[in-house]
């Protein structure tokens, strides 16, 4: 800083760059001691991730007699049966995606217009969920779902259906299982993005003459597809790798890639067949974030806002 | 443009009144707003004047009352059929469409071919000078091009009235004195009746044809700048408009009388039960010695402040009152020391006696 008066005195050298070095010594050690708060996280994950997915990477390419083989990929493509799979995988990932935004887009919607305290009772209603056991939900289901479960025994007494539906053990209970697992997953980044948007706007669309309808397809549901996209992407890639909710609901016949891994090992014993699957999966999704990386910003599905 | 040249329309409102619970946003308010008048609502915050241009435009839904654009009753017209330009405080551009998206955007909902539009849009986009900008995204732009481009996208369809809800508040001291100037050419260019919202006493009087003072969601009082200023009707307008000092004054024979010392007016004396003389600290002046024809008042200096361009006196009257007055800064007069006895006086024509009963 050089003000006009109170300057050195002319003729005085131009000063040396004063403590230079230690300035950046401190910068060093500041940027080391960041680095040592993450390093606890960061080896945990390198033993139980990285090593261990190195591990399958490299038992995937394994034959049978233990030699270096791709047999376990041939597998793959050669059987009608894994092909099955991989569609059936996709099929559920995709229809319980799209169940979650027809039902999860309008709560979320709903939710976005109350008033702050009832909002957050009803953020805490979707919240609750995510604090009860995977494992407890699931079971739940099947109880309700079953043939002399609640929802037959009420559908019947009400005189809603005459014989018991089959809402379990086939694609109706997974898929129902799944999405009410999957929707806050879905609810909240699309919550987060509505929130974000300035009430004004809708009023300026329909000042401008936009009949509210108009102004929610042109201003509204564009400034949500980020947090849209987001959450579809989350609830897709997580429905990918789901494994207990169709194995206990789909009763054996919703067969997905992750209970395919677990049938190679335990009835099988084929560690070579499972990490290949698992190999397969893992470069799936990466390739569809990589895909999606280049449409969408990706740190929404951390639930910043949008923009 | 393609469309002949719509005349602005006067609004009527009509004892319009909102509560909220307990409290009345507004309070049977009725106003005429003439047609291509530039009229102020002017208040403080939570006054209600917001709450109006809300009614206006149609998104606050009144408890009762009427309101008309010309002969049209449109107290229960949805918002989208009003037809009107607003500005909003935040301006409410669209983030996800251009410039030109933004502007075109009312033209568009009304259907107008491409090319229309196009040229629609250049056309309001120069009246604002933003010439060219038509391709910028929304966050490209400084506040004061937002500004701007809020004001094309709200004159780019013609309306024939416009609302603006504290446009400037947003932008810093300078940009906000242009675009003041702006606006006020823009105005007389377009010929919309204009409604303007601010709490910003000197925004107003640089703007308005007239300023309607609202507070407790009533009209205090509706009249052109130099009226408000200089004829406040009661003592809120007084308070709230410029800075004064109010002494208590009793009705005198020919005039008022403050601590039995007699004071001339050449105005007309309310009649009300309290009554008080407002005096603003650029109207009252230092003098060296009683001056006939003027009333005047010995004080005692207490501070004197330096201000560039004037100097600000703080003085106490005989009975301890503290008074304010603002002299021009020319020459090399000496200012008076703290402490020095001085002597104001007030010209009959800036003595100025207000209803001081009502609140």
């Amino acid at each position: 800083m050089q003000a006009n008066s109170d300057t050195a005195p002319p003729g005085t050298a131009a000063p040396e760059r004063l403590n230079e070095a230690g300035l950046r010594r401190d910068g060093r050690l500041e940027r080391l001691a960041l680095f040592g708060l993450a390093s606890p996280a960061m080896l945990l994950i390198l033993v139980i991730l990285v090593i261990p997915v190195g591990w399958l990477f490299y038992v995937s390419f394994l034959g049978a007699d233990g030699s270096f083989s791709l047999e376990n990929y041939e597998r793959m493509i050669s059987r009608k049966s894994y092909a099955r799979i991989f569609v059936t995988t996709f099929q559920v990932s995709l229809l319980t995606t799209g169940i979650c935004i027809l039902i999860g887009y309008p709560l979320a919607y709903f939710m976005s217009q109350l008033p702050d305290r009832l909002a957050n009772i009803a953020l805490i209603t979707v919240l609750l969920p995510f604090w009860t056991s995977l494992l407890v939900r699931t079971y739940a289901w099947l109880v309700l779902l079953q043939r002399q479960g609640l929802v037959n025994d009420w559908g019947i007494s009400l005189g809603l259906w005459e014989e018991p539906l089959k809402l379990v053990h086939n694609m109706t209970g997974t898929l129902i299982g799944m999405v009410h697992i999957m929707l806050p997953f879905l609810i909240l980044p699309v919550y987060g993005s509505m929130k974000a948007i300035n009430r004004d706007l809708m009023k300026a669309a329909s000042n401008l003459g936009a009949h509210p309808r108009r102004a929610f397809w042109d201003v509204f549901f564009p400034l949500t597809m980020p947090g849209l996209s987001a959450g579809a992407l989350m609830v897709f890639i997580l429905c990918l790798g789901f494994f207990v909710t169709p194995a206990v609901l789909g009763g054996g016949k919703v067969i997905m890639v992750s209970m395919q891994i677990v049938r190679n090992i335990e009835l099988f014993v084929n560690w070579g067949a499972a990490s290949a699957l698992g190999v397969v999966l893992l470069v799936l999704t990466m390739a569809i974030l990589w895909i999606a990386s280049r449409f969408l910003k990706l740190e929404n599905l951390a639930g910043g806002g949008h923009g | 443009m393609t469309e002949p040249t719509k005349d602005a329309l006067p609004i009527t409102v009509r004892n319009v009144t909102k509560t909220y619970g307990p409290v009345h946003a507004l309070d049977d308010v009725s106003i005429d707003v003439r047609s291509g008048e530039f009229l102020t609502l002017l208040g403080p915050s939570g006054s209600g004047k917001t709450t109006l241009l809300m009614v206006l435009a149609g998104f606050t839904r009144p408890d009762c009352g009427s309101l008309r654009f010309g002969d049209d009753e449109v107290i229960r017209t949805p918002p989208h059929l009003r037809d009107l330009g607003m500005t909003f405080q935040s301006y409410a551009l669209f983030p996800h469409m251009t410039v030109a998206g933004n502007v075109g955007y009312p033209l568009k909902l009304r259907k107008r071919p491409k090319a229309e539009i196009a040229e629609r849009v250049a056309k309001a986009l120069d009246t604002v000078q933003l010439g060219g900008f038509g391709e910028r995204r929304i966050d490209q732009l400084s506040g004061g091009q937002r500004q701007r481009v809020a004001v094309a996208r709200a004159i780019v369809f013609e309306p024939r009235i416009l609302l603006m809800d504290e446009p400037l508040s947003a932008l810093d001291k300078k940009l906000r004195d242009q675009m003041q100037i702006e606006l006020r050419h823009l105005h007389e260019q377009l010929n919309m009746t204009t409604v303007y919202v601010t709490h910003d006493q000197r925004e107003a009087l640089t703007m308005s044809d007239r300023i309607a003072v609202v507070n407790h969601g009533r009209i205090m009082q509706l009249a052109t700048p130099r009226d408000l200023y200089e004829r406040p009707a009661n003592r809120f307008v007084a308070d709230f408009i410029g800075e004064s000092t109010f002494l208590d004054v009793t009705r005198g024979d020919g005039g008022v009388a403050w601590n039995g010392m007699a004071l001339k007016t050449a105005h007309a004396v309310p009649e009300a039960a309290e009554l008080q003389l407002m005096i603003r600290p650029e109207r009252i002046v230092l003098r060296d010695g009683p001056v006939g024809g003027m009333n005047t008042f010995e004080a005692t200096a207490t501070d004197v402040v330096y201000q560039g361009d004037s100097y600000l006196l703080h003085a106490r009257l005989a009975d301890g009152t503290r008074i304010a007055l603002r002299g021009p800064m020319r020459g090399t007069a000496a200012l008076p020391e703290e402490g020095q006895a001085v002597t104001l006086g007030l010209a009959p024509e800036d003595t100025v006696v207000i209803d001081a009963s009502e609140q």
